[in-house]
C-alpha cells in the first residue's frame, strides 16, 4: 500500500509536506533564530534580511521563529481536534449504526441538529461559551466535525454489519462490543482515514480563522491565525507579515489535501486496477 | 440414540409494517447425537428463521413468540443474553453459506480461530493456537502451521468453508447448524466438505442440521429428513422413507422437480417437472393447509381446516388431510 501511494506524485508531495511540518514541531527550537515571544523595538516592522529571514512584526518579534513555533500551536490544536472528533465519531456513530432503530434514531437527528449549524458560527459559539483557550478550541473543532464521523461510521457500520462474518461472530458466542471494535470497525477503516486527513486540513483552516478572530490561542503565543490577525493591520505597508504565516498555511492545508486525495485512491476498491 | 436438541411448537414471527408474517409457525423437531438431520423446502419457508431461532439470533424485526427449544436438559428460551452467548459457538454453532464473506477478511485465519477459543476457553494463547492448527488438520487443510498465518483472501473457496467448518467445530458443540453450506461451492469441492463435515461429527457425536434445498445432498448425507413449507414442518421421516414412499403433496412435487442428468438424454425426452404457484405470502397465509392453492389433490376440507398430523409408516409422517 505504501508504494502504491508513494507512486503517487502528487501524493508524495502531500506526505513531505506534512512531514515537514511533524519534524518541524519537534525541532522547532533549533530550527527558531529567535525566541518567537521576544521583543525587539530595535527592528520593528523591519524587511526580511539575513537576520529576520521573514522580517519582523509591529513589536520587532522575528517572524520566522513565530511561524515555526505556530506549528506547533496550530498543528497540534487541529490533531487533536481531529483525533477527539473521531474517536467520538467512531462511538456515537458505531452504536447507532450497529443497534439500529431508535439509538440510531436519536443519535443520528442530534448530529443533524449539530450539521445543521455551520461549522465556523458553531465553532465561533463554542469559543465564545467556554472562553479563548487552546482546549476550548479542540472541544469546539471536535464538536464541529464529530457529526461527519458519526454519520461516516455509521453508514459504513450498517453496510459491513450485513456481512455474514459479523453473523458468524455472533453465531460463535461474540459480545456485541467485541463484535463492533473487531469485527465491524477494522473494516470500516479506509473511508475513515480519508476522512482524517480530509479533516485535519479543515481543521488547520478552522484553527486559523478562530485565531484569526482571537478566539484561538491567546495572543502572545504565536498561532498562524493570530500572527495573521496581528499583522492585518499593516498589510499595506508591511506584507511580509501576512504572506509568511499565510502561505504557511496554505502549504500544509494543501499538502493534506494532496496526502488526503491519494490515500483515497489508494484505498477505494472502485479504483483499483 | 440421545436426543440433544427438542424443539416444540416454536413460532417466530416478523412483525413487518406490512403485517405480521409468520415465518416458523409451530415447528417441533429433535436431533440425535452424531446424526444428520436434513431440512429442506424452497426459499422463504423458514427453514433459516428456524436455525436463526435455535441460536436465538433472529434479526430485527423478528421474534421468537412462543415454544420451547431445550438442548439436552436446558431450556435456552430460559436463558439470559450473557448465558446464551456461552452457549453461541460452545454448544451450537452455525456454518454459513457463503465462506467468501463468513470470515472477517481484517484479520488472519489464526487470529479468528484462537478469539473463537478464548472466547469460551480459559486457556493460554499458545494452546489455543495448538488447538487451532490440529483443528484445520482435521479439516484437511494442508500445511495448517503455514495455512493458519494467512488472510482469508489468500485461501479458496473451499479452503475458507473448511476453515469455518474448522472454527464452528472448535469447541466440539453438541449441534452444528449448516445453513446452505455447499451452495457456493463447486460440486467436487461440496462432496470433500460434506466428507469432511460428516465424519467429524460422527467422531465427535455431534448432531448436525443440514439445511439445503439441494435435495441430492441430503439423499446422500442426511439420516432423517424435515420438509417444510410456508414456516410448518409437513412432512418428516428417515431419507430412506421419505425419498421413497414421499406422502406430502409437496415433497412429491420437490422430488419430481430434481433435474437427473443425462435424463434428456433417453429415448423419451423428459420434461422437468414445475410445481406450480410459489411460496405464499407469510403475512398472508391461505386459510386450512398452507399448500391447497398449490396442491394437485386439493379436497374441498384443504381449504377449511388445518390438516392434522398422520402417520405413514414407523417414523415417518406428514400433515396432510390425504390421509386423515
Amino acid at each position: 500500500m505504501f508504494r502504491r501511494i508513494l507512486a503517487n506524485r502528487m501524493g508524495l508531495i502531500g506526505l513531505m509536506v506534512i512531514m515537514a511540518n511533524v519534524v518541524l514541531i519537534f525541532v522547532a527550537p533549533w530550527v527558531a533564530t529567535h525566541n518567537p515571544l521576544q521583543i525587539d523595538i530595535l527592528h520593528q516592522a523591519a524587511p526580511p534580511s539575513k537576520a529576520f529571514l521573514f522580517g519582523t512584526d509591529e513589536f520587532g518579534r522575528d517572524i520566522f521563529s513565530r511561524v515555526v513555533y505556530g506549528a506547533r500551536i496550530s498543528l497540534s490544536i487541529s490533531v487533536l481536534s481531529v483525533l477527539a472528533a473521531l474517536l467520538s465519531g467512531v462511538i456515537m456513530g458505531g452504536i447507532s449504526g450497529y443497534y439500529g432503530h431508535w439509538v440510531d434514531n436519536i443519535i443520528m437527528r442530534c448530529m443533524d441538529a449539530l450539521m445543521s449549524f455551520p461549522a465556523i458560527l458553531l465553532a465561533i459559539a463554542i469559543m465564545a461559551v467556554l472562553g479563548a483557550h487552546e482546549y476550548n478550541v479542540v472541544i469546539a473543532l471536535g464538536t464541529v466535525y464529530f457529526p461527519r464521523f458519526a454519520r461516516l461510521v455509521r453508514g459504513s457500520v450498517l453496510s459491513v454489519k450485513e456481512k455474514e462474518f459479523v453473523e458468524a461472530a455472533l453465531a460463535m458466542g461474540t459480545s456485541d462490543l467485541v463484535i463492533i471494535f473487531r469485527h465491524i470497525l477494522p473494516n470500516c477503516l479506509a473511508p475513515l482515514i480519508v476522512q482524517v486527513t480530509a479533516s485535519l486540513a479543515y481543521a488547520i483552516l478552522a484553527e486559523a480563522a478562530l485565531s484569526f478572530l482571537g478566539l484561538g490561542a491567546p495572543p502572545p503565543a504565536p498561532s498562524w491565525g493570530n500572527i495573521l490577525s496581528d499583522a492585518r493591520n499593516f498589510m499595506m505597508y508591511a506584507p511580509w507579515m501576512t504572506v509568511f504565516p499565510g502561505v504557511a498555511i496554505t502549504l500544509s492545508v494543501l499538502g493534506f489535501n494532496l496526502f488526503g486525495d491519494a490515500l483515497r485512491d489508494v484505498l477505494d476498491p472502485r479504483l483499483r486496477t | 440414540m440421545a436426543t440433544v436438541l427438542n424443539i416444540t411448537d416454536l413460532k417466530t414471527y416478523f412483525y413487518t409494517s406490512a403485517g405480521i408474517a409468520k415465518a416458523v409457525n409451530g415447528v417441533s423437531l429433535s436431533m440425535e447425537a452424531g446424526q444428520i438431520l436434513g431440512v429442506v423446502g424452497e426459499s422463504g419457508c423458514g427453514k433459516s428463521v428456524t436455525a436463526h431461532s435455535i441460536l436465538r439470533l433472529v434479526p430485527y424485526p423478528g421474534k421468537i413468540v412462543s415454544g420451547y427449544i431445550f438442548l439436552d436438559d436446558q431450556n435456552l428460551m430460559a436463558l439470559s443474553k450473557r448465558e446464551m452467548r456461552r452457549i453461541r459457538g460452545d454448544q451450537i454453532s452455525m456454518i454459513f453459506q457463503e465462506p467468501m464473506i463468513s470470515l472477517n477478511p481484517a484479520f488472519t485465519i489464526e487470529n479468528q480461530l484462537v478469539e473463537a477459543l478464548l472466547l469460551h476457553l480459559k486457556i493460554s494463547k499458545g494452546e489455543a493456537r495448538d488447538r487451532a492448527v490440529e483443528m484445520l488438520r482435521l479439516v484437511e487443510i494442508p500445511a495448517p502451521e503455514r495455512r493458519i498465518k494467512e488472510y482469508p483472501h489468500q485461501m479458496s473457496g473451499g479452503m475458507r468453508q473448511r476453515a469455518m467448518i474448522a472454527e464452528a467445530l472448535l469447541l466440539r458443540p453438541k449441534v452444528l447448524i449448516a445453513d446452505e453450506p455447499t451452495t457456493a461451492l463447486d460440486v467436487t469441492i461440496q462432496a470433500q466438505v460434506l466428507d469432511i463435515m460428516y465424519r467429524l461429527t460422527q467422531e465427535m457425536g455431534t448432531a448436525i442440521m443440514l439445511i439445503t434445498h439441494n435435495l441430492g445432498l441430503v439423499a446422500e448425507s442426511a439420516n432423517r429428513v424435515l420438509v417444510m413449507y410456508a414456516g410448518k414442518v409437513v412432512e418428516e421421516g428417515s431419507v430412506r422413507d421419505v425419498f421413497e414412499n414421499a406422502g406430502h403433496p409437496y415433497t412429491q412435487g420437490l422430488l419430481r422437480s430434481i433435474p437427473m442428468p443425462g435424463e434428456r438424454r433417453g429415448k423419451e425426452q423428459h420434461q422437468l417437472y414445475e410445481m406450480e404457484g410459489i411460496v405464499p405470502d407469510l403475512t398472508a397465509l391461505p386459510r386450512g393447509c398452507e399448500f391447497h392453492p398449490r396442491c394437485p389433490f386439493v379436497k374441498e376440507i384443504c381449504k377449511q381446516e388445518e390438516p392434522p398430523w398422520c402417520a405413514i409408516g414407523p417414523g415417518h409422517g406428514m400433515s396432510c388431510w390425504l390421509l386423515a
